[in-house]
């Protein structure tokens, strides 16, 4: 056949034709047919644009004021308790203010300051590097801001801890579950080789209920919505002087603390 | 080109060991296992999809509700009759164990046949043992 100007035109003129059939053709094929499993969050799920904590430290005095709201945290979590250091799992911990907020610290920084045990936990930082350094997307940054870790994915690699500047993550060097005193039947507990870290108890949001610390805290941990201004924890950043931790980093930590 | 019967009666000897295999165990292939259901189960006449449904795609509907519930925290299951389940493996009495409680005849006794080890309790809890 001789290629001429008319049979190309022919040929593409049918083409096109051709390749606009499709969408229709698809619309007609999803119309009739019936609807399968939906998927959907809990009714009472307490939900928020960026969830952020703050922890008024003026409202503990020692470190038997913390105790009780570590306790809760690592209970319903299953945390193990490693009698190693090197081997110690924590999500939520005390550290000195010389530690946690090292830029603030100086030689004459106020007694109560100086000797006082502070929180810490993970930040879930806006920018947060263990999510980009997570190879497998184990570790990942929820819409809302919580940066969680789906253990199932987790390979072990502890790129995230080495990205972390908070060091809020702890690997299971252990099996952990001869390390757990009481089991709480209502969360997995982890296995040997497995990053772990606060979830700022996403599983409890999720049924409607507030992250654990802040109710074993008489009210000293306030968690809300950064992005709504009439929330509680906004009043609390209005009215406070709050500090952050390392916040020249950019990592944009969520947790705010008054000193 | 004289060892014929050597050669024939060696490669009998090699093709009878090549299948010992099969004709050693040969009538003695362990019946199928029909996997024991709690009285909560039974009670509950369907599971969250039918019955042949899950037996083939239990596992792919375990990968959607997990990642549904870590990434999303979607938590409820809406079937196609527009039933709701609580999306979970083990927490809580409306979670997949809290129905089939009896792992060790339910879950592990086609899991052991199959020669699957799925990992799912390296981190789950067990349901209590033999609690009917």
């Amino acid at each position: 056949m001789e290629n001429s100007r008319r049979s190309f035109l022919k040929l593409a003129g049918i083409s096109a034709l051709g390749l606009g059939t499709k969408p229709v053709l698809n619309a007609f094929a999803s119309s009739g047919e019936k609807h399968g499993p939906e998927i959907f969050p809990n009714q009472e799920a307490l939900t928020a644009k960026r969830w952020a904590m703050v922890i008024d430290t003026r409202k503990f005095e020692s470190e038997e004021d913390l105790e009780p709201i570590i306790a809760a945290c690592h209970k319903i979590h299953n945390v193990p308790k490693l009698k190693e250091k090197r081997h110690k799992i924590d999500w939520l911990w005390t550290d000195d203010f010389k530690h946690v907020f090292t830029y603030q610290e100086h030689e004459f920084v106020n007694d109560r300051v100086k000797h006082l045990p502070f929180l810490v936990l993970c930040n879930h930082c806006e920018k947060p590097a263990c999510v980009r350094a997570c190879p497998t997307k184990a570790t990942f940054q929820r819409d809302d801001g919580i940066v969680l870790m789906d253990f199932h994915r987790c390979i072990g690699c502890r790129f995230c801890m080495a990205a972390c500047p908070y060091g809020s993550r702890s690997f299971n060097f252990r099996d952990p579950r001869p390390f757990i005193s009481e089991e709480d039947k209502n969360f997995p507990t982890r296995m040997k080789g497995v990053v772990e870290k606060c979830n700022f108890c996403a599983e409890r949001l999720a049924v409607g209920k507030m992250p654990a610390c802040v109710e074993a805290s008489n009210g000293a941990i306030v968690v809300g919505d950064l992005h709504d201004p009439e929330s509680e924890i906004r009043e609390l950043l209005k009215n406070n002087y709050t500090i952050r931790r390392k916040p020249s980093l950019g990592a944009g930590p969520a947790i705010y603390y008054i000193v | 080109m004289n060892d014929k019967n050597i050669i024939i009666t060696g490669l009998i000897i090699f093709f009878v060991f090549l299948t010992f295999p099969f004709w050693y165990n040969m009538g003695k292939a362990s019946p199928v296992p029909e996997p024991k259901l709690t009285d909560k189960a039974k009670a509950a006449k369907e599971c969250v999809e039918p019955k042949e449904y899950m037996k083939v795609e239990h596992m792919q509907i375990l990968d959607i509700w997990r990642d549904g519930v870590v990434r999303e925290a979607n938590r409820v299951y809406i079937n196609e009759k527009g039933k709701k389940f609580n999306m979970s493996l083990s927490t809580g009495d409306d979670s997949c164990t809290g129905c089939h409680s009896n792992k060790a005849d339910f879950c592990d006794k086609c899991h052991d046949y199959t020669s699957v080890t799925p990992y799912c309790w390296d981190c789950h809890i067990e349901p209590p043992k033999e609690k009917k």
